[in-house]
């Protein structure tokens, strides 16, 4: 078994609310260093053994449902590998 | 005309559009479960806005692979009546049948009030009752109804007519250039974020959705009924 972290966000050219809410929050605080906040979400998908690269999966997962890529994009890391 | 109004689960303007179907206009509709694979017989469907499995993911996102879906696009590929209001407009873009996306509005605020609108395109099969340039006003009830979509696809979006509804005045969630509503290409597909079905009878203070039901209808008696 794969377990694989995906990340997905906004677009970096796409405004995020949310993140601009926090930043302004963390500057309410003192926090004035910090210049940008990106808000996203992830998924821990855990992937049976099989034939199929972790990389193609990961692609079509996103491709078809996890990610809207009209607005988002994102990113994976793998987290614990198959044994 | 023989219409479909789709229930999903969490949809919870699908009573509203019936209603405003059947009882205020006096139309053939029906209810179709998201289950149910087929629209043989109907001449339109209309997708309801609500909060179909729970906005999980994204609004739209799970709804679109319903079983009901693929009747859906088929339809829209006939060239029939397709219609979307606030989620049921999500799920439109989330299908592909309509470009761009709706993001979380910029003020990260549900947003529940009646806002002025302007009809930008009354060349449609959906809007031809009203006035070009038409001033309503139209009830909005989101959290993520922010249209996006790329500079290209507005561009686009503009060059063939297809922006129908524009917010005036203010523009409430930080929608790009006010869009409010918009049709495909071919004219046949309509998702909104305002909403219509909420605005047919006097004794609820706003009558201007009626036109839009009225186009439907009369373009129904047209063209289906001949």
């Amino acid at each position: 078994m794969t377990t694989v972290r995906i990340f997905v966000t906004y677009k970096p050219s796409v405004f995020d609310p949310q993140g601009s809410t926090i930043k302004d929050a963390l500057h309410t605080l003192g926090h004035n260093d910090v210049t940008n906040v990106q808000v996203g979400k992830f998924f821990d998908v855990t992937i049976d053994e099989q034939e199929e690269p972790v990389e193609e999966a990961v692609k079509k997962m996103a491709d078809q449902l996890l990610v809207n890529f009209n607005m988002e994009t994102y990113s994976y890391q793998v987290l614990e590998e198959a044994k | 005309m023989k219409i479909a109004v789709i229930v999903f689960p969490g949809s919870n303007c699908d009573v509203d559009l019936y209603e405003a179907l059947r009882t205020v206009c006096d139309a053939d509709v029906e209810y179709v479960s998201h289950h149910d694979s087929s629209l043989d017989g109907f001449d339109a469907v209309m997708l309801p806005g609500g909060f179909s499995y729970g906005d999980y993911l994204r609004p739209g996102a799970i709804a679109r692979f319903t079983n009901i879906m693929p009747a859906v696009v088929k339809m829209a590929n006939e060239g029939k009546p397709v219609f979307g209001t606030c989620n049921g407009f999500q799920i439109l873009t989330e299908v592909g049948l309509l470009p761009g996306a709706l993001k979380q509005n910029n003020q990260q605020r549900f947003i529940c009030k009646t806002v002025p609108l302007e009809v930008v395109n009354n060349q449609t099969m959906f809007t031809s009752q009203y006035q070009a340039h038409e001033r309503i006003q139209l009830p909005i009830a989101h959290a993520d109804g922010s249209y996006f979509a790329d500079q290209k696809t507005l561009d686009e979006l503009e060059a063939h007519h297809q922006v129908v509804f524009r917010y005036a005045e203010e523009n409430p969630n930080g929608s790009l250039r006010n869009i409010a509503g918009i049709v495909n290409r071919r004219g046949n597909v309509l998702g909104m974020m305002p909403h219509p079905e909420r605005a047919v009878e006097a004794i609820l203070g706003n009558t201007d959705g009626l036109k839009l039901f009225k186009s439907l209808l009369e373009h129904g008696r047209i063209t289906v009924e001949g």
